[in-house]
């Protein structure tokens, strides 16, 4: 009844092609960067702030990089964390090792070494395809994570193997509290978001899915399989990888390779499954979900004070997630973000069936 | 046929051309001419080795012996998308939409090739990129009119019914603006009026864009109507080549139609 777009003409090719076609979705979408960017640092808790808006906004990230590889250009991946430890080791040491370094450069040095390793893993995929450019990628998961465990130069030669964020500050300002870490991350992933989103209307997104869709058909009408496979896995990586950095420096503020490690990788594969391959939205709405599954068992845990035990709710949980994924795989391929948009049609219509 | 179309000079010849894959010979010592602006067809019983032509005109096979020229210009191994920024345009036997984009992406990917904005652009969305989306925009809606397929713009193309696919697929072929187009049984699997659009527009890109195009068909009817000229092969080697009334009397091409003394 309100959600409908009678009456909203568009009389330009640029107006027909906008990110947002309907005068409510412009609205709504405002409405909650408003609310985001405004109201949440001043009314949101540190817990609900650091607990679980910071890692659901640097997951989506991570997640929105894999699935301009994967859901995009159709390149499955199972090395997203491998990437993500590049950006965060990278971003370290250009932090650590010269002195006065932006955070934002830094953190933009740190996406571009993810990338360049992104393409160096990303050359394969010329010739193989499917699983066994999965097993390729698997390879640079497991490399990546012994070199950054072997070689301690990278993380200035600490004994542990574990980096620990400098004191972190942009433009004077530091980034110390939890308000201000997520005004940071939520900046850059709403940027970020909508770069992604421009690329995937763009030329280049459609030379994307026109390599995912039909290799053969997209090299005859002129596309370049090499620059079109590489700029995917450098774009994507590059997403990864500032995504892993803000994961070591804003959200854990310590840590070690094994954070990234195979589970990690797996659990963004997961997040694109569940919220929807090839979409901008399935990507917020799988880490969302991911995120979120884990505290809503914990509450649940909660409430059942004591008759489920915590073990069992860590293996209900682990059993949700596999149900979930054979349910998404079979029934709606496109994941969460495509029944969102069978809402939209419905709600288009809705009070009436047609 | 209109009168006043003006066939040209020779633009693509293919000379002793012999392509096997491991001991199946596909084609044999293969040579035809394309003229500018001429409908050619290609027939021939099946596995005669007509999409393998197709297939090394425009570089996805390389044959092992003789050499393709086109425009005056020897090519060594060619990419399939170099091919294409020459101006060499296909379309598939098999519907070869991307299955996941609308009708309109579809087209505008065949509009890639024109745009210049890198991917920083793109990603901004700004200056040169939102400049070229909405002029190509422009061309495309041109070839969607052209084609009469507006009503089904913004369809997903894995919806929409075959002969609808293969004109889309015709679309996205015409909007890189190819100089020579090459379709590979457009026809198949059509009904009689769908047949009668798709001649019909096979004719319109020739005549209206001055397109050479060379065909695949097997509708002797089709093929008869709108050829300027036709080439016959069986068993990977040419044993015709000539008008549709010289065709018509050749004793080789009736043997290999009709069975025959081999």
């Amino acid at each position: 009844m309100f959600y409908r777009e009678s009456g909203q003409f568009k009389s330009s090719y640029a107006a027909d092609s906008a990110i947002f076609t309907i005068a409510q979705d412009r609205v709504f979408i405002a409405a909650l960067l408003a609310l985001s960017f405004v109201a949440v640092p001043g009314l949101a808790s540190d817990y609900l702030l650091s607990g679980i808006l910071i890692p659901f906004l640097i997951l989506s990230l991570a997640a929105l990089g894999l699935n301009i590889l994967t859901g995009y250009a159709g390149q499955l991946s199972l090395g997203s964390a491998a990437f993500m430890a590049v950006g965060a080791f990278a971003t370290y040491n250009f932090m650590i090792r010269i002195p006065g370094m932006p955070l934002l450069l830094a953190l933009f040095l740190g996406g571009l070494c993810a990338a360049l390793v992104g393409v160096a893993f990303g050359l394969p995929s010329l010739r193989i395809k499917g699983f066994y450019l999965a097993v390729a990628t698997l390879a640079a998961q497991f490399f990546i994570e012994w070199v950054f465990t072997k070689f301690s130069w990278f993380s200035n030669d600490s004994s542990s193997g574990v980096i620990s964020a400098p004191a972190m500050q942009i433009f004077g300002y530091p980034i110390d509290t939890p308000a201000s870490k997520y005004l940071l991350t939520l900046a850059i992933v709403a940027f970020m978001a909508l770069a992604a989103k421009n690329m995937a209307r763009a030329s280049i997104g459609r030379a994307w899915m026109a390599v995912r869709d039909m290799d053969v058909a997209a090299e005859v009408i002129g596309i370049r399989m090499l620059r079109t496979k590489l700029l995917a896995f450098a774009i994507s990586s590059f997403y990864c990888g500032v995504a892993g950095a803000l994961y070591a420096f804003v959200l854990l503020g310590t840590v070690d390779a094994q954070a990234f490690d195979l589970h990690r990788s797996f659990q963004i594969l997961f997040m694109i499954i569940i919220g929807g391959v090839g979409s901008i939205l399935g990507s917020f709405l799988g880490a969302a979900f991911i995120v979120l599954l884990p505290i809503c068992l914990n509450l649940l845990g909660q409430v059942f004070h004591g008759a489920i035990s915590t073990q069992f709710l860590a293996n209900l949980e682990m059993m949700l997630f596999g149900g979930l994924i054979i349910f998404f795989l079979i029934v709606e391929p496109h994941g969460l973000a495509r029944l969102w948009q069978i809402a939209k049609e419905k709600l288009r219509v809705w009070p009436f069936p047609h | 046929m209109n009168p006043h179309r003006k066939i040209g000079d020779v633009i693509l010849q293919a000379e002793a051309i012999s392509l096997s894959f491991g001991g199946v010979k596909a084609l044999s010592n293969i040579s035809l001419e394309v003229r500018e602006h001429e409908i050619l067809s290609i027939i021939g019983p099946n596995g005669a080795g007509k999409s393998s032509m197709l297939n090394v005109i425009n570089g996805v096979y390389h044959p092992q012996q003789g050499h393709v020229v086109y425009r005056g210009k020897t090519r060594e191994r060619m990419r399939p998308h170099e091919a294409a920024r020459q101006g060499i345009a296909r379309t598939f036997q098999n519907i070869a939409l991307f299955k996941g984009m609308s009708v309109l992406d579809n087209i505008m990917t065949g509009r890639n090739l024109k745009m210049r904005a890198n991917f920083i652009q793109q990603a901004l969305y700004w200056g040169r990129a939102q400049r070229e989306e909405i002029a190509q925009r422009a061309y495309v809606e041109k070839i969607i009119d052209f084609l009469e397929i507006q009503h089904i713009r913004k369809t997903p193309v894995g919806r929409l019914p075959y002969g609808l696919q293969k004109r889309v697929e015709l679309a996205r072929a015409l909007a890189a603006e190819p100089s020579m187009l090459l379709l590979d049984e457009p026809m198949a699997g059509m009904n009689v009026e769908e047949k009668q659009d798709m001649c019909r527009f096979i004719l319109d890109v020739n005549d209206e864009f001055g397109t050479t195009i060379v065909l695949i068909e097997h509708d002797m009817g089709v093929v008869m109507d709108i050829s300027d000229r036709i080439v016959v092969l069986d068993y990977g080697k040419k044993i015709g080549d000539g008008s549709p009334d010289e065709i018509r009397v050749n004793p080789d091409v009736i043997a290999a139609y009709l069975g025959g003394s081999h």
